[in-house]
């Protein structure tokens, strides 16, 4: 859901299912490589992306890896080498590029990926959940979740120049068949539009004093420049590397909002608030938090609630990495209660990891409110209109007691 | 294909002044490998990129905050060296084609990319990635340093781990005495990849290894080498016979020298005048008695185990003569 504001460039309506609105976008952003492996429901995406090189209509590498793993390794030896690299994957692909997240993370090489959220197996599930990108909360990269075609569209234009600003890896998320496989009418920006918003890949220059001396190099394989990525990292420097990661992942708020804010004025499509979009919260009582595309039919039962007189409120998160806990804590003290939507399990957890957070995130608040967990949707559940107006209705009369429990099912059969 | 030949002086000279890999790296006294890196630069025709899987060589060389490489070097996991090397080379090749960096004269796009595995990278959790790369035909040349077991992680067995060797996870017992299983036959395996050029070396015959590595730099698409690297600690070989050891293996016909151009095996050097003349072939018994980690099948009880290698040799090395036409 974004506000429509100036309209700066006629753009093409186009009806395209999700994974369309993303291999359309990546045709648009200059991408230099491509390394992608077919997994359901993420398909289409490299389908259309294959037809765009083959028919000419892009300019790329296409490398046609054996796996999700090799996927993911050819995309960061392609954006060390100095291209836009792009891939793509879903549940078990994404869990198989496990611990090359990480190095793509750690060795700070700007790989954009779409992630089309599905349930992990066992049992094997093809339909949407959070499972997947949840496991990856921790790996370094920006995760940005999409509410919509039109936003998966828009989040991949924005997520190569946030990644190449900010130089993290970034995944763009967008929900399984519920988005991937839905036809929706997406506003298409033309090519030229986005070609110069992204622009071709800019590579960092950097000083490497005691090798190339005063010399600014390119931060790239080359021959002329010669450096080492991805060297063995003991313990006498390995706990600095990692802490000054995380630093530096907390200055990505900054890039992140200047990037969307750049978009929203080419595009006419505001993102603002960027992190989180609030929805009928002013005078709010209690409000459900939750991420990507359920949160539409929220905000509609938030209009349906609000004609009856009940003060109810909706919160969609939009970037989940970096965890924007300020902008949160600021956005969420005042309320009586506040329900998280988790689409993801976390075994053997005090509820799902968004509730973690965000509870986390209040905690040190001197007045906070009462926070609950409504696990919901796993592989592919549909969530009905009653059983959102049942939490709503649990949230406003929500009671501080200790013995209530606050991880619930909802939809599962008992 | 090339006609070139080494001309050691000059190549010396040439590496003591560009120095692509520095001494004062942490390998050990005697290991195989700095030898077939230094080998693979003399021969290179271009600048190269490296790509190192996770091993001996990654974590010898680039302890931060130094490093052993003036060449662009790279590392990310222990299976996906190939991988890498395909997206980079896919990189290289697209901007190289679109003229990115025609104006800037800082950046070099016109490069080999060499990818540099052991044999636990190639011939066991490497596997996959190097049959995508090749069956997709990108232009890497993919150098297997064989030191024949897992020495990186303590001396473990591979696939590329030779009959009866002693390792720490096939030590000799009262009941199973070493490795059962015999080498993989990782250049036949990769052969059947319909791959332009594949060929073993030993460093030890530095005419023919530098003669290879340069074919394989010229060929149009993916190269196979297959390196043979002495490991004194996991060998349990004295330091000082490293370049002995590789002779011997090639002598004994352990580790035969050839090439295979476009499915063509044709024997080198050494093993193609054994070939011509089999006198020259030496005993199994030369090769493994220099090695600790064959002590074991010289005792009178375990005289089997010295007979079946043998047998194997020789039968690896009859299927070779034929491959190669005699």
């Amino acid at each position: 859901m974004c506000m429509a504001i100036l309209k700066k460039v006629e753009q093409t309506m186009m009806a395209l299912n999700g994974d369309e609105a993303v291999a359309w976008a990546v045709k648009q952003s200059n991408v230099d490589v491509v390394s992608a492996y077919p997994i359901t429901p993420q398909t289409i995406i490299v389908e259309r992306i294959s037809e765009f090189v083959n028919n000419g209509e892009m300019d790329a590498e296409f490398i046609h890896v054996e796996s999700e793993h090799s996927a993911l390794s050819a995309a960061w030896g392609a954006a060390l080498a100095g291209a836009r690299a792009f891939t793509a994957t879903a549940a078990n692909g994404l869990a198989l590029m496990w611990e090359i997240l990480y190095i793509t993370a750690s060795t700070r090489t700007p790989v954009v990926m779409a992630v089309v959220n599905r349930a992990l197996s066992a049992p094997i599930n093809i339909h949407n959940d959070h499972s997947d990108t949840m496991g990856a909360r921790d790996s370094g990269w920006i995760q940005i979740y999409s509410e919509d075609a039109q936003e998966a569209y828009d989040n991949t234009i924005m997520a190569f120049r946030i990644a190449e600003e900010s130089l993290f890896p970034v995944m763009v998320t967008l929900d399984g068949f519920t988005i991937s496989h839905t036809l929706q009418n997406v506003s298409v920006l033309p090519d030229d539009v986005v070609s110069e918003f992204v622009g071709v890949r800019r590579i960092p220059r950097i000083k490497l004093p005691r090798i190339h001396g005063d010399k600014e190099i390119p931060l790239m394989l080359n021959p002329k420049y010669p450096i080492t990525f991805g060297p063995l990292d003991l313990y006498d420097y390995y706990f600095e590397h990692k802490v000054q990661q995380n630093e530096a992942m907390k200055e990505t708020f900054p890039i992140i909002e200047r990037v969307h804010r750049e978009f929203g004025e080419i595009s006419g499509r505001s993102y603002d608030p960027v992190f989180m979009v609030p929805y009928r919260t002013e005078d709010a009582d209690v409000v459900i938090l939750g991420l990507s595309s359920t949160m539409s039919v929220v905000r509609k039962i938030v209009d349906d609630l609000r004609s009856e007189g009940k003060k109810v409120g909706a919160i969609r998160l939009r970037v989940f990495r970096p965890f924007p806990a300020d902008h949160l804590r600021k956005e969420l003290s005042e309320f009586h209660a506040v329900g998280v939507l988790d689409r993801c399990i976390s075994f053997g957890g005090e509820g799902g990891p968004l509730f973690t957070e965000v509870r986390s995130a209040l905690y040190g608040l001197p007045s906070r409110p009462i926070v609950h967990d409504y696990i919901y949707g796993l592989g592919g559940r549909d969530l009905p209109h009653s059983l959102i107006r049942k939490i709503y209705e649990e949230l406003l009369s929500a009671r501080a007691e200790p013995e209530v429990p606050v991880v619930r099912y909802v939809g599962v059969r008992e | 294909m090339s006609t070139w030949r080494p001309d050691i002086k000059e190549l010396a000279r040439k590496e003591m002044q560009t120095r692509p890999f520095e001494s004062g790296h942490r390998l050990c006294a005697g290991c195989g490998a700095p030898i077939i890196i230094r080998q693979i630069m003399m021969a290179a025709r271009k600048p190269v990129v490296f790509v190192n899987a996770t091993g001996c060589v990654e974590v010898a060389t680039s302890i931060f905050p130094y490093t052993s490489w003036n060449v662009p070097w790279a590392h990310n996991a222990f299976e996906n060296a190939a991988a890498v090397g395909s997206g980079i080379e896919a990189a290289r090749k697209k901007l190289f084609m679109a003229k990115r960096f025609e104006n800037d004269p800082d950046v070099e796009l016109d490069y080999d990319v060499v990818v540099l595995g052991g044999d636990g990278g190639t011939y066991d959790i490497g596997l996959q990635a190097i049959s995508g790369a090749f069956e997709r035909g990108d232009k890497i040349l993919y150098v297997l340093y064989d030191n024949e077991a897992y020495m990186n992680t303590g001396i473990q067995r591979s696939g590329g781990t030779p009959f009866g060797a002693r390792t720490t996870t096939t030590p000799v017992g009262s009941v199973i005495k070493g490795k059962v299983q015999f080498k993989k036959p990782i250049v036949d395996i990769m052969v059947a990849h319909r791959i332009p050029y594949a060929a073993t070396v030993s460093s030890a015959y530095w005419n023919d290894a530098l003669v290879k590595f340069r074919k394989g730099f010229e060929a149009e698409g993916p190269v196979f080498i297959h390196a043979f690297s002495t490991c004194p600690l996991g060998w349990g070989s004295e330091t000082a016979e490293t370049v002995k050891i590789m002779k011997l293996a090639v002598e004994t016909c352990v580790f035969p020298l050839y090439e295979v151009e476009n499915g063509q095996y044709k024997l080198t050097g050494p093993s193609l005048a054994i070939a011509k003349n089999p006198d020259r072939k030496k005993p199994v018994e030369e090769y493994l008695k220099l090695q600790a980690r064959f002590r074991h099948m010289f005792r009178p009880e375990n005289k089997w185990m010295l007979e079946r290698f043998q047998e194997w040799v020789d039968r690896e090395w009859e299927l070779l003569l034929k491959k190669a036409g005699f």
